[in-house]
């Protein structure tokens, strides 16, 4: 078997393992997917009313995309804790001790976390529906728009797994991106217009690559207004571009970095 | 698990597997293994392992270990917590790389070849290593596949080696719901899935109940019958003395012994006669009746009411020794010929009693965080 091959044939057994998990742990989707449903509700009604959106926007159609890009960077975070957990309970040294793939765990881990991701962000596409979301754009648009929200979870699900493997301990890792990834798609234009920050605060949302990504699905759904005040920000006149390439960078440290990390961690 | 409930440190409870042990020679004069120099490597070793050394830090885990293991032969690796024999475990397994020395598994160095070497080898860690959402079929499954076997193959070898390890009725059971007897059974298994010629047992009935226990000394002793060659670390004598051909004994990241279990024993000392009395006070005279019998000083442990003596020969020495006490044949509560056993060994060569019964804080039956690598 040629190594990519190989290494294909690796991730896919690493990843139906871990799909496995979440079919026998239905607390996983119901979790994943209640939590951002709650987020739908909670700001469409009860903040919603409170955030002043320029002219011709509604909340529902604005809010959503921010939603979308919260619960999915949220959600890379397992990667890490799995991550960890493996570690913790002699798994990886089980993986590393057989003659397969060295790169082959991770990616089995972070393609099927992108998997719960699609179904978050399916189970939170109707919701959104319900309450008054819709796709403005072309179906080509929307796919994009999709794709694009996919691809930044991805990388950070990459950046994820290196902490996972360095911190070691699953409950570490889930505090410890909560007080990075919280900031991070909060201090953005994931729930507010970014005319509502102060000037600092601004300036770090415009190029926080959450801002981006949102402002990227917002044009590809649509959900944007010809009324708005154009962005003054490069990164958020190009959103799509800017977006990809934190994920190109992201992805092109850390996943050598990682690998690298898993070929040298040890469990206890 | 509580002190008291692990196996007897007896030799009696030992149903032999392996041959039953010779008497010892009576002078402890073996050649190889009073001082622990290198071994030196012959062409039918299937581990070699030359001056090993690993350090994490300031802390030196392992500081030269050489070792051989021949080919289908069982080594014992023993040593007390924190001696070193996980970590070359863990570099023989290619876990680890090492910062010094070199390692050979069936002719392959562990750092350069090492993808030759995984697969060759089968290792079952301290933890049982299976994912506890997978049923015990798909946990053997999912290592097969890993190990390049077709489907059909991986499924099958699952359930042949299900079958074997008495987990068939449970296979279809999520792991998570299995006895820890059952974890380390389905973890050894799947350590076996590409039929290994080397096989690491790390600590394999650490935590297990004296019967799940007596039943994985079962299936090791079957597969060594096997031809499989098998490093086992333990930190339990007897099952070192059970399943072990020869051992190597580590302390502080050093070999401090190696040789048969007899070697070992004989190494400390020949047989002693033990006499156990019911009121101290006779014991000075008895040691005064006993001491021309005595080929070295007796011990006299006066809160134990005990008495034990160091001699040579076999049972006329008794007969010999009842005869002299005959005026106080009533005080005697018990009175024996015992051979040292792996205990004495330990305590003998380290000056520590070995951790036979681990505690619950030094074993804990689930892993713990640890931070740093061990």
């Amino acid at each position: 078997m040629s190594s990519i091959a190989a290494t294909l044939s690796d991730s896919a057994v690493i990843a139906k393992r871990n799909l496995i998990k979440v079919k026998r742990v239905p607390d996983i989707v119901v979790f994943a997917t209640l939590s951002p449903i709650m987020f739908v509700l909670l700001f469409r009604y009860v903040f919603g009313g409170a955030i002043a959106l320029p002219e011709g926007t509604s909340y529902g159609e604005f809010l959503l995309p921010g939603i979308f890009a919260q619960t999915i960077v949220l959600g890379s975070t397992t990667t890490g804790a799995s991550l960890a957990e493996d570690l913790q309970k002699g798994l990886i040294d089980r993986f590393r001790s057989l003659p397969m793939s060295r790169s082959a765990v991770l990616i089995g881990r972070t393609v099927a976390d992108a998997g719960l991701n699609v179904i978050s962000i399916t189970v939170m596409a109707l919701t959104g529906l319900v309450v008054g979301w819709r796709i403005n754009s072309s179906f080509g648009e929307a796919v994009a728009g999709f794709l694009i929200l996919l691809a930044f979870a991805f990388a950070i699900s990459w950046l994820m797994a290196m902490v996972g493997l360095l911190v070691r301990t699953p409950e570490v890792v889930n505090n410890a991106s909560f007080i990075v990834i919280f900031p991070l798609t909060f201090v953005a234009n994931t729930f507010v217009p970014l005319e509502s920050l102060p000037t600092v605060l601004r300036t770090f949302a415009e190029w926080n690559p959450v801002s981006s990504v949102v402002q990227a699905a917002r044009e590809l759904f649509g959900n944007t207004s010809p009324l708005a005040p154009a962005p003054e920000a490069w990164s958020l006149q190009n959103p799509v571009v800017y977006t990809l390439i934190w994920v190109v960078g992201i992805l092109a440290v850390f996943v050598p970095l990682s690998v690298r990390t898993y070929r040298r961690t040890a469990g206890h | 698990m509580t002190p008291g409930s692990g196996p007897g440190r007896g030799r009696h409870a030992t149903a032999a597997h392996r041959p039953a042990s010779e008497p010892a020679p009576a002078a402890p004069a073996v050649p190889e293994l009073s001082v622990p120099g290198p071994s030196v490597a012959g062409m039918s070793d299937a581990i070699v392992v030359e001056g090993l050394v690993k350090r994490y830090g300031a802390t030196t885990a392992l500081a030269g270990v050489d070792l051989t293991v021949a080919e289908g032969s069982v080594l014992g690796l023993l040593g007390p917590n924190g001696a070193g024999k996980t970590t070359v475990v863990r570099i023989l397994s290619t876990l680890l790389v090492p910062d010094e020395g070199r390692a050979e598994v069936v002719g392959l160095d562990v750092v350069r070849d090492d993808d030759a070497v995984r697969a060759a080898i089968g290792l079952t860690g301290q933890y049982a290593a299976v994912d506890e959402y997978l049923t015990g079929y798909e946990n053997l499954e999912m290592v097969g596949r890993l190990y390049r076997l077709s489907k059909a193959e991986a499924r099958s070898r699952a359930g042949e080696l299900l079958e074997r390890f008495d987990l068939a009725a449970a296979a279809g059971r999520p792991a998570k719901t299995y006895s820890g007897g059952m974890r380390r059974r389905l973890d050894i298994a799947a350590s076996l899935i590409n039929r290994p010629r080397v096989l690491f047992l790390d600590e394999p009935t650490t935590g297990l109940d004296p019967r799940s226990r007596l039943a994985m000394w079962d299936f090791i002793a079957e597969l060594a019958d096997g031809g499989t060659t098998i490093l086992l670390t333990t930190q339990y004598l007897e099952e070192a003395d059970r399943l072990a051909d020869r051992m190597v004994v580590i302390d502080r990241g050093q070999v401090i012994a190696r040789g048969t279990a007899d070697e070992l024993k004989a190494q400390v000392g020949g047989q002693r006669l033990e006499l156990t009395v019911t009121d101290a006070a006779v014991l000075p005279a008895m040691v005064e009746a006993l001491r021309p019998l005595a080929v070295d000083e007796p011990l006299v442990d006066v809160q134990a009411k005990r008495l034990s003596l160091p001699v040579s020969g076999g049972a006329e020495v008794l007969a010999e020794a009842l005869r002299r006490l005959d005026g106080s044949i009533h005080q005697i509560f018990d009175v024996g010929l015992r051979r040292p056993d792996l205990d004495d060994v330990f305590l003998a060569l380290t000056g520590r009693v070995a951790d036979d019964v681990p505690t619950d804080d030094e074993q804990p039956a689930e892993p713990v965080p640890t931070g740093g690598a061990r």
